[in-house]
């Protein structure tokens, strides 16, 4: 009976193709909207997943100074951190991978005939480790340079292109202010970050370098830290304070001048603002949806008025109230269950191509698409009660008469 | 209750209407549309409605096909007191034991004559095929063998009509409630219409009441019973068509 039903309203269905789909457009542009905005949302967090986990998920960042609230960027003053601090992280904190304390300072970066912008950054070969950089082509640095505070770099595919082109840079030497530094290896690129700048664009040079030969003291401005699998970084960024609060003497009231922060954090802060603003361009699509309801009501209120007759004729030969009322009933979820189907193949097609012209994953949400097609069938249900209650409360003979 | 009111003995009443009455809207504007109306008909009865526009009958035939509930007084169906149904149980009453024919047709646009006649099955559960097979043999029995897969636009008035019929026979009524069924129909047409009506009373005891205006077609009936502003003015018996 209900599969007869079904067949009954898809032949009313295509009696009235034009009309029906013009019905349908509504729920076809909601549900086609609603798929395309929640997979290109969840593209967008993806992506800004995966470069933030480029940087290391586990990695804390350590900083002297505290963010100042409200100021863009702006750091309260306060010491600097020594060599020995990150000692005793590396001593007295477990659970570690690497610790990489480092300097950086933009300078000017010279070889030949070219000359070139950068950040120079004094760490250790933790650096690389903390940062999962890995390397083009030549090496780290080895004990003794980091030791003795050789001139020795390693160069960003960035900079490597705008000193020596497709030349290559291995043994060459560059002038870094008065220090000049011979390269030892290049890294591997890693493009852009979420932040936009480009993480390429820098130099590594051994701490002790920096320290000694270009700035002449023995100031540490960050300290980078990566946990071992599985250890929780918040335990980690926990303990780290502790023990700096100790170390600069910071008595219990006060707070922190210095500042740990976890890459979870600014992970979650990232795709939060990515996932608040898929659902509420999802929430805007679903507005359409439910003006695509409406249409389907307001065509199968006419629909009932014009078949008053065959109503009449269905009533009188002894069809039941629930059985019309289904009739119409299936006949609207019919329709919208076409609606949803439709939007459900546009909203793909839609989300692949904006997928690709925005460069961003194309990841299907499965989810998404089943609750799309369930709520368009609901939405037949709900605006579709109405007509058809009113269909099955006909009266056979005033029906009979109509016309 | 029931020996003290009928005299005759016997005993197949089908349809059995006491004291019915019909008023339309309420207070002053009110209609009397039937004042009392009595009428009992037997198993296999043919009988004629008629009267002038107005007189009640139409809302009688309303009454007696279950589509409307009289204001006031007793209708039987077989012995099971119809006031008390349902709408629901009224509708499985004409599902199950009533056919209609109407002066207009009334059958489904751009459906094929078979798929009309299936209809009545179709809200009985009865499985495709065999409703396919019954609706053929319908269609067979008034005649329009070949012409199963034309829709009403493709057929003619009689056709339509017959078509109209066998939807009604199909499911082998206990009555046939036909109303002004060769109102829109010419003479030569309504007689093979009455013919076949007949033919379905006398063959298949099927009890048949028709609504006219046409003494004509009156004439093919058993008994005619005339009504005349809501009430029955006369009754008389046709006995030529009778013996």
């Amino acid at each position: 009976m209900i599969w007869e039903t079904i067949i009954l309203a898809l032949r009313e269905i295509r009696r009235n193709v034009m009309r029906s789909s013009l019905t349908v457009l509504g729920i076809v542009i909601g549900v086609a909207a609603v798929i395309t905005m929640v997979t290109l949302g969840g593209g967008a967090t993806v992506q800004v997943q995966t470069e933030i986990s480029s940087l290391g998920t586990n990695m804390l960042q350590m900083r002297p100074g505290q963010h100042m609230r409200g100021a863009g960027g702006t750091r309260s003053k306060a010491d600097m951190f020594k060599v020995e601090d990150a000692e005793a992280i590396i001593r007295e904190i477990s659970g570690l991978e690497a610790v990489a304390p480092s300097v950086s300072s933009g300078m000017q970066a010279i070889a030949g005939n070219k000359n070139w912008a950068t950040s120079v950054t004094g760490s250790t070969n933790a650096f690389l480790e903390v940062r999962d950089w890995a390397f083009e082509s030549g090496r780290a640095f080895t004990d003794a340079e980091a030791l003795s505070g050789k001139a020795v770099c390693i160069l960003g595919t960035t900079v490597r292109n705008k000193l020596f082109g497709n030349t290559d840079p291995l043994g060459a030497t560059i002038r870094l202010q008065k220090l000049a530094c011979q390269v030892v290896g290049v890294l591997e690129s890693k493009g852009q970050s979420s932040f936009g700048t480009d993480q390429d664009d820098f130099i590594l040079i051994p701490l002790r370098t920096l320290q000694r030969r270009i700035a002449g003291n023995n100031d540490v401005s960050a300290i980078y830290i990566s946990a071992q699998d599985g250890i929780s970084t918040t335990e980690v960024k926990e303990s780290i304070e502790r023990m700096m609060r100790e170390r600069r003497r910071i008595t219990a009231g006060k707070d922190d001048d210095f500042e740990v922060r976890d890459m979870q954090e600014i992970v979650s802060t990232l795709t939060g603002t990515t996932r608040i603003l898929t659902a509420l361009l999802g929430a805007v699509a679903a507005v359409s949806l439910l003006v695509g309801g409406i249409g389907i009501m307001n065509i199968m209120l006419v629909s009932v008025t014009e078949r008053t007759r065959e109503i009449g004729i269905r009533l009188a030969i002894g069809a039941l109230e629930r059985e019309v009322l289904m009739q119409f009933l299936i006949e609207a979820v019919v329709l919208s269950s076409f609606g949803g189907l439709f939007g459900i193949i546009g909203g793909i097609l839609a989300s692949s191509f904006g997928a690709y012209i925005l460069g961003l994953p194309f990841i299907l949400n499965v989810e998404i698409i089943v609750i799309a097609f369930v709520f368009s069938a609901a939405v037949g249900v709900v605006f579709g009660f109405f007509p058809a209650r009113r269909a099955a409360s006909l009266d056979p003979i005033e029906a009979l008469r109509h016309e | 209750m029931k020996g003290q009111k009928s005299p005759p003995v016997r005993d197949n009443s089908l349809v059995e209407l006491k004291g019915i009455t019909k008023v339309y809207g309420m207070g002053a504007a009110a209609v009397h549309a039937l004042g009392g109306v009595d009428l009992r008909i037997d198993q296999g009865e043919f009988v004629a409605v008629m009267g002038p526009s107005g007189s009640g009958k139409s809302t009688c035939m309303n009454i007696l096909g279950c589509l409307d509930v009289p204001t006031a007084g007793t209708y039987q169906f077989k012995g099971a007191d119809v006031g008390s149904l349902s709408r629901d149980q009224r509708a499985l009453l004409r599902r199950n034991y009533l056919g209609f024919v109407f002066q207009g047709f009334n059958l489904l646009n751009r459906t094929s004559a078979l798929e009309n006649v299936e209809l009545p099955l179709v809200y009985r559960g009865i499985p495709a095929r065999e409703r396919r097979q019954r609706a053929h043999g319908a269609l067979d029995a008034v005649g329009l063998t070949g012409w199963e897969t034309h829709t009403p636009g493709e057929l003619s008035g009689g056709q339509q009509q017959r078509v109209a019929i066998a939807r009604a026979m199909v499911i082998a009524p206990e009555v046939l409630m036909a109303d002004e069924p060769t109102g829109n129909l010419d003479s030569t047409r309504s007689r093979e219409i009455m013919e076949l009506l007949c033919a379905f009373n006398k063959e298949q005891g099927i009890t048949i009441v028709m609504v006219t205006h046409e003494a004509e077609m009156a004439l093919y009936a058993k008994r005619i019973v005339r009504f005349f502003d809501g009430v029955i003015d006369a009754e008389e018996h046709n006995g030529d068509s009778q013996l």
